[in-house]
């Protein structure tokens, strides 16, 4: 155990004492003690900056299950730094934020800092992980933290479905990429990352290669909300305000992002990856754009432009891959992509969590979220609305901010991949940047909208339920530090670009850097005139019309029908999923013992007869038939006769009275096969229970009522006949067919010389086969104790009499 | 000599039982099965008799004098349910 798994473990072990905390020291807010810890975490990720500054990495093992090979390996190289510290960092932020959101008295804040805090342990857990197993557990850690803090107002309905929602789309794809994980290590005969991407060229031949690829990016789609999984992500925002800020922009979402980013060394040669995620990422990113507009609830936008940036930077990593599939582009693409995703994702942690914690801030402050209702806030809230300027016109991609630089690098990598000569038409090319700019003019359009609806406009204080006012100051502590972080890392780029960005890139493919050198990350303001300016320009300009004429084009929207919606097809898909199954359910279990009877035996025949019929077992041998006397055949005769008797019965006292008639001849059998002791023991149970038998009777109502002939049912006489031919068969195929001697020899040699006796049955019973014995007694006690069990309490509830008196 | 006549015995016990169950089978009424029931019983003490000595063997005489007793006790049996219309009457122990 080392400092870094002491880290990852931090946060559960902060998290047992917090209900102590929030007892002890109820006049305290919890959230002060909690927020020491993520603190001190990004202090210590701090540490190991200079580490992966050099490319270095640090690799720590703690034995967990080693001898399936499952260790708590942790690996720390840029990517995951990267990770870390927006998790880290981030988390003290929101934290420090939800201290002043969250009410001390109202709120149950231990649950609240339990479920963040043990989100934070897990989401450091996957991103530093190395062990694929322990990524997973991580991973379902963090879907099971993320579903208990969207239900943390768990009284209402809205936080409960989105909840479910949210718990069943993530374990969805957190199983399919545990099937992955399988087969990639089944594949590469191990479970740790680093020695898989070590053979990357041989899994890429392996025909489970795409089967892998397909499972672990159903994972990271599915947490990274792409299309069409991105559907939980919008009902995720009952959750409290700190929760979407830090989960469902920062953390959570990016852990799908993370692990394409992880295994890009391992699939990125493939073809399919570029495909796959480029295609996915980009259509996930126009669509989401396009949606985001319609929205009225602020939170709404954001989730849809959370949706519609994680596609973005989804894009980028797949794109990137082109350049290792085909040869005749230069790896500068490559470059140009993976960095734009790097920083671009290190930009929508900072933009996104400060308008989030802005959105928090006007609903903390007026009551809604609606943009119907808001309105002219900007004379009442000047800092807030200068925080939402800063976040969304980054957003936007707009100078000066942070979001400029990463979408003008954008937009050169689909520019770049133009030159990819695909199908040998240069046209389809065109496809990606023409899909890029129509999704970048959406973004432009809901930024505005997020400033202007809000800040500007008419003021409507009758829709309003509070007087709105500025925010405490705590509650603006931490917009305005990610605000800063905005402007500073619009301003200065290359602040980041060797310490954070040059590290993870070279983490994502290390292949691609020639040894000893690094990747070349250069982020500036001006590039002279080319085509990725122009096109900001352009979807500035577009933007701007658009959002001035939107009432004009606003019902495009009303074009797509509520019915086909994805939310449609899964609240359909769920609904059809319990009807089904629940109308299969009542199809079956009918309730009948019958039926289930019938069950039983028809699977009997199936099961042995397709046996018999597959394997050739039948066998008849007559070698070993002893001869049949006259006697034998008449009391044959008899048993059939009465057997026959019992099944035409008219009445039951017949159908009792011919059983004890199949019971004597049995027991003259036993005669006849000379087996005393059998004979015995089976006349004097057949008397027995024929006495239960007449015993049962005066309790059953009347006789006259049951005493009809039964119904033919040629079902039941199939099945019955079925079974019979069935056993016959095996009987036959078992008499003539023996493998070996029986071993009753032994018994007749020492029956007499070793246990003293001379009756084999009996020193067999109590003897040799002792134990068989001792548990018999043990079931006729069993019987004896319950019938007296049974009888006792019925007559004890029923009072004097029993029910038929 | 002997052993034919035993088995003859046995084959016309056999076809006394045939007999036997074709008025159980037949009825008409509950009395008449639960005759030959007992009677069934009865034969039985015979063809196990004439089985032991068949067999040559003395380990079935137990078997004759219970099933015997059995008889007994399942035709009273019967008797008295389809006298009483019960067995063992619930009433005395309370």
């Amino acid at each position: 155990m080392s400092l870094l798994h002491w880290a990852i473990l931090a946060p559960f072990i902060m998290a047992i004492f917090v209900p102590f905390l929030r007892k002890k020291a109820a006049s305290i807010h919890t959230g002060w003690f909690v927020l020491i810890l993520p603190v001190v975490l990004f202090g210590t990720f701090l540490q190991y900056l200079p580490v992966t500054t050099n490319n270095d990495s640090v690799m720590q093992t703690a034995s967990w299950i080693p001898s399936l090979g499952i260790n708590f390996t942790v690996y720390m190289d840029g990517l995951s730094l990267l990770f870390a510290l927006l998790i880290s960092g981030i988390g003290s932020l929101v934290v420090l934020y939800s201290i002043y959101y969250l009410s001390k008295t109202k709120e149950s804040l231990h649950h609240f800092y339990v479920y963040l805090l043990m989100f934070m342990g897990s989401m450091l857990g996957v991103v530093l992980s190395d062990n694929v197993i322990m990524l997973y557990m991580f991973w379902e850690f963090t879907s099971i933290s993320s579903f208990l803090l969207i239900a943390y107002w768990y009284d209402r309905e809205r936080s409960r479905y989105g909840a479910l929602k949210s718990m069943l789309i993530t374990v969805f794809g957190g199983l399919m990429m545990l099937g992955g994980f399988l087969v990639l290590s089944i594949m590469g005969n191990t479970f740790s990352i680093r020695e898989l991407a070590a053979q990357a060229t041989e899994l890429n031949e392996h025909p489970l290669f795409l089967l892998a690829m397909i499972l672990v990016l159903l994972g990271a789609f599915t947490k990274s909300a792409q299309f069409p999984f991105y559907i939980w992500l919008p009902d995720a925002m009952e959750a409290p305000t700190p929760v979407s800020a830090y989960l469902h922009s920062a953390t959570m979402v990016k852990a799908g992002i993370y692990l394409v980013a992880r295994f890009s060394p391992i699939f990125a040669f493939s073809g399919y990856w570029f495909w796959i995620v480029g295609t996915v990422g980009l259509f996930t990113m126009v669509w989401a754009s396009f949606n985001a507009v319609k929205q009225t609830d602020l939170k709404g936008i954001l989730a849809f432009s959370t949706v519609s940036q994680l596609g973005l930077i989804m894009s980028l990593l797949g794109i990137g891959a082109a350049s290792l599939h085909f040869d005749s582009l230069d790896d500068n693409l490559f470059t140009t992509a993976v960095i734009a995703a790097i920083f671009h994702l290190i930009n929508h942690a900072t933009f996104k969590g400060s308008l989030f914690m802005v959105v928090g801030i006007i609903d903390h402050e007026t009551g809604t979220r609606d943009i119907r209702k808001l309105g002219g806030l900007m004379s009442f809230m000047p800092i807030t609305f200068t925080l939402s300027v800063i976040g969304a016109f980054s957003m936007a991609g707009l100078p000066p901010f942070n979001g400029f630089l990463s979408k003008e690098m954008f937009f050169l990598s689909m520019v770049q991949l133009m030159e990819l000569n695909l199908f040998n038409i240069d046209t389809w090319a065109v496809l990606f940047p023409v899909l890029a700019w129509v999704g970048s003019v959406f973004t432009f359009i809901y930024s505005m909208i997020i400033v202007f609806k809000v800040f500007t406009g008419k003021f409507q204080p009758e829709k309003l339920e509070k007087k709105p006012h500025e925010a405490p100051v705590g509650m603006l502590i931490s917009p305005i530090i990610l605000a800063l972080l905005v402007v500073v890392f619009g301003l200065f780029p290359n602040l980041l670009s060797y310490s954070l960005i040059q590290p993870a890139a070279a983490a994502i493919v290390p292949s691609i850097i020639p040894p000893g050198e690094q990747l070349y990350v250069n982020i500036y303001f001006w590039h002279g005139i080319n085509a990725e300016l122009l096109m900001t320009i352009g979807v500035v300009a577009v933007g701007i019309l658009l959002y001035k004429f939107m009432p004009k084009w606003v019902r495009v929207y009303e074009y797509f029908p509520g019915k086909i919606t994805l939310n449609q097809f899964y609240n359909a898909g769920l609904y059809a999923a319990e009807r089904g199954s629940n109308a299969i359910t009542n199809a079956y279990m009918t309730g009948f013992i019958r039926t289930y009877l019938v069950y039983i035996f028809a699977f009997f025949i199936a099961a042995l007869g397709f046996t018999m019929w597959a394997k050739d077992a039948f066998r008849y041998d007559a070698s070993a038939v002893a001869p049949i006397g006259l006697y034998e055949g008449c009391l044959i005769i008899v048993l059939l006769a009465a057997t026959l008797t019992i099944l035409m019965a008219k009445s039951r006292l017949t159908s009792i009275i011919s059983l004890g008639a199949v019971g004597y001849t049995v027991s003259l059998f036993f005669v006849i096969f000379r087996a005393p002791d059998l004979a015995l023991t089976q006349l004097v149970i057949e008397t027995v229970s024929t006495a239960l038998f007449l015993l049962c009777f005066y309790h059953l109502p009347k006789l006259s009522r049951h005493a009809e002939k039964r119904r033919f049912q040629a079902g039941n006489a199939i099945i019955a006949a079925g079974v019979g031919i069935i056993v016959t068969l095996l009987g036959i195929s078992a008499h003539s067919s023996k493998f070996f001697a029986s071993i009753n020899e032994y018994y007749i040699e020492n029956t007499y010389e070793k246990a003293g006796g001379e009756n084999m049955v009996n020193v067999i019973l109590v003897d040799f086969r002792g134990f068989d014995t001792l548990f018999e007694i043990a079931v006729l006690s069993v019987a004896a104790l319950g019938i007296y069990g049974l009888i006792k309490l019925r007559l004890e509830k029923g009072g004097e009499t029993n029910e038929n008196k | 000599m002997i052993e034919t006549v035993l088995q003859l015995s046995l084959l016309l016990l056999a076809v006394a039982m045939i007999g036997l169950i074709y008025r159980l089978v037949k009825g008409p009424t509950i009395p008449d099965r639960v005759i030959a029931l007992d009677a069934m019983g009865v034969n039985l003490v015979s063809i196990t008799a004439v089985l032991s000595m068949l067999l040559g063997t003395s380990n079935y005489l137990d078997v004759i004098l219970l099933i015997g007793i059995l008889a007994f006790i399942g035709t009273i049996a019967f008797a008295k349910f389809l006298e009483k219309g019960e067995v063992i009457e619930h009433d005395r122990d309370q």
